[in-house]
């Protein structure tokens, strides 16, 4: 499974997150527990203020806990990312305008120190894996939304973490575009296999995508309900028809209805 | 009739009415010459022209073509007696004239044209016709009404006495530009970078050097020029040092603002990177901030030029451009002053250019520039 011989990609346990704001508390995240074990691909799903972004920035550390215990492939999310454990794709594709795509992939190859020739090798070989062989010479804004975040995917992948957090990497495209990718996404974690953490609130995509889905709620961001998907890893896009395709998405959406509080 | 038809129109029966009227003092239509056989001609040929049907590139040049001649014609008639008592008559025919040339320069601006060099080439043709017909007329008006120099010289008396003081004005503009303005603009813009850098870094030092600098630009230069001079001599450095302080401000707030242009998103990435301090700088904040930078370097290039000029008429040596404008207005000499405006503009002009031209080559990227390929 993982290299470095850790079964646990991500293990969170009583983790909880307040904001201190003008108007009082804001509990972001509270007594929340998982287990990611390295391989899975997990989605975080629920309405906008559950957590599940910030539940995701937690495990990057790019937020703090105030309270509960997190390691990210065995140790603190500080060292993990230290130690470039994760690549991050967020909800725009935040590629850097003045560089080609080749060396906006190769942009953490460069901080991390490697050598030009390398680096480019590198880029192309990822270019290549996302299927944007050939506009390595192109900048960012001369290429579809879509290709700009396949682009930034290959940028998240280059540095081979062994996770990869995606942050609704596909909730501004359409949904044509949408499918097409979530389709590369597969057979990109079934050649790589890597763990990936994926935050979504479209149901389809979170059933499609996923070995487990974690269904969060709001006002305080808790889990309601952690469900394994009995589909096969080898998943076609009419795999969406299929019952127990069906079944699944019927369990998310009662999970999602049971939090949501229509008192408001 | 649309407007496209009645400029051409206009031109030939303008020119042609004008011959029925005197050009004024001692100055004739037809004196037997070579060039009142053109005069006369270019009615003619213009009515002509209002009715040829070639592309409108060919259009436009004939137009133009034909309206040089006639600007020549009419600057014969000035040195052969209309200067100062211009009449009807060439007024009339300066408005034809005026009518020819706009219509071809409309004509050459809207033409299109397939090769790209050649567009290249109308595109730097038709704002340097401009600039050329801007100088025509005032030489027209300021010859053909006896405009006395003092109030306005024509374009021509400036231009010889620049060609006449060539030694005087390159002396001047070494010590004014080449001396003052550079190294006030590079030490003042280049400190303030520093400044900005330090300041983005060390969050106490923002809240006191920006008010700060805030307030050394607000110093009113007829203040500090002359304490400037009391520092360090009447020589250059003095200039230099208030061209520090003008530039120094604006140079100072664009950057720190540049700083802080990068995203929530691009400084996370960096972060999900455990990129440190230096390389986000480097590789995200400072092309971010370029934009912001530029636009503080482009303000500078004319802030620094009129500043060092300003700064000499409070104590100098006997060189340097405010220097002369200040004592050559005393002495009437307004050609002097005018030839002295002239060099700062087109210093100045040039200064900004080559920094816009720098801005375009590394900020490419940026939406103002970008082009789809």
């Amino acid at each position: 499974m993982a290299r470095n011989g850790v079964e646990r990609a991500v293990d969170v346990r009583d983790l909880s997150l307040t904001f201190q704001t003008a108007d009082g508390p804001v509990y972001a995240l509270s007594q929340v527990n998982l287990e990611v074990k390295a391989g899975d691909f997990v989605s975080f799903i629920g309405p906008s203020g559950c957590g599940k972004t910030t539940l995701m920035r937690v495990i990057a550390d790019l937020e703090q806990p105030t309270g509960g215990n997190i390691t990210v492939n065995g140790v603190s999310p500080q060292e993990a990312r230290l130690a470039r454990a994760y690549g991050y794709v967020f909800q725009a594709p935040a590629l850097y305008p003045w560089r080609s795509i080749e060396r906006n992939v190769a942009l953490p190859l460069e901080i991390m120190g490697l050598g030009r020739e390398e680096r480019r090798e590198r880029a192309r070989k990822y270019l290549e894996l996302v299927n944007l062989t050939g506009f390595d010479k192109k900048y960012p804004w001369q290429l579809s939304g879509g290709m700009q975040q396949r682009a930034s995917i290959a940028r998240a992948l280059c540095f081979d973490p062994d996770l990869l957090l995606m942050d609704e990497p596909f909730g501004a495209l359409d949904e044509i575009v949408r499918d097409h990718l979530n389709e590369q996404l597969l057979q990109l974690w079934d050649k790589t296999g890597k763990t990936v953490v994926f935050v979504t609130h479209s149901i389809p995509e979170a059933v499609f995508l996923s070995t487990h889905i974690v269904v969060m709620s709001p006002r305080p961001g808790r889990i309601i309900d952690i469900i394994e998907s009995p589909l096969p890893r080898e998943r076609p896009l009419d795999i969406r028809e299929s019952p127990e395709f069906l079944e699944v998405a019927q369990r998310v959406r009662e999970g999602l209805r049971a939090g949501h509080s229509y008192d408001e | 009739m649309t407007a496209g038809r009645l400029l051409p129109l206009l031109a030939g029966l303008f020119t042609l009415v004008a011959l029925a009227f005197s050009p004024g003092g001692e100055a004739r239509w037809f004196d037997g010459g070579a060039g009142s056989l053109l005069l006369a001609l270019v009615p003619v040929f213009l009515l002509l022209a209002f009715w040829q049907r070639g592309s409108k590139a060919w259009r436009g040049l004939v137009y133009v073509i034909v309206g040089g001649i006639a600007v020549f014609g009419l600057l014969n008639l000035l040195q052969a007696g209309a200067a100062g008592a211009a009449g009807l008559g060439f007024w009339l025919y300066g408005l034809g004239v005026w009518a020819a040339v706009w219509h071809g320069v409309d004509c050459l601006s809207k033409a299109e044209i397939a090769s790209a060099g050649w567009r290249r080439g109308r595109d730097l043709l038709v704002p340097t016709l401009f600039g050329i017909w801007l100088l025509v007329v005032w030489e027209l008006l300021c010859r053909g009404f006896g405009i006395p120099q003092v109030l306005l010289p024509a374009p021509s008396v400036i231009g010889e006495r620049i060609g006449n003081s060539s030694a005087m004005l390159w002396a001047d503009f070494q010590q004014t530009f080449l001396k003052a303005v550079l190294v006030g603009y590079a030490i003042g813009c280049g400190s303030a970078f520093l400044t900005a850098i330090l300041v983005d870094r060390v969050p106490f030092l923002r809240r006191g050097l920006l008010p700060m600098g805030n307030v050394i630009s607000a110093l009113p230069i007829v203040g500090t020029a002359p304490i400037m001079v009391m520092w360090f001599g009447f020589d250059w450095p003095s200039k230099a040092a208030v061209v520090v302080i003008m530039t120094f401000f604006p140079m100072l707030v664009n950057t720190v603002m540049g700083l802080s242009a990068s995203g929530h998103l691009e400084r996370d990435l960096m972060r999900s990177y455990a990129a440190g301090y230096w390389q986000t700088l480097i590789k995200l904040r400072l092309p971010m901030a370029l934009p912001f930078i530029f636009n503080a370097l482009k303000i500078n290039s004319t802030l620094a030029l009129i500043g060092a000029i300003v700064a000499e008429f409070f104590g100098t040596p006997i060189v340097g451009m405010g220097f002369r404008i200040s004592t050559e207005v005393g002495r009437m000499n307004l050609d002097t002053v005018w030839a002295e405006i002239a060099v700062a503009a087109v210093a100045g002009s040039a200064f900004y250019g080559l920094v816009a031209l720098i801005e375009r080559g590394l900020t490419s990227w940026h939406p103002s520039y970008r082009q789809r390929s």
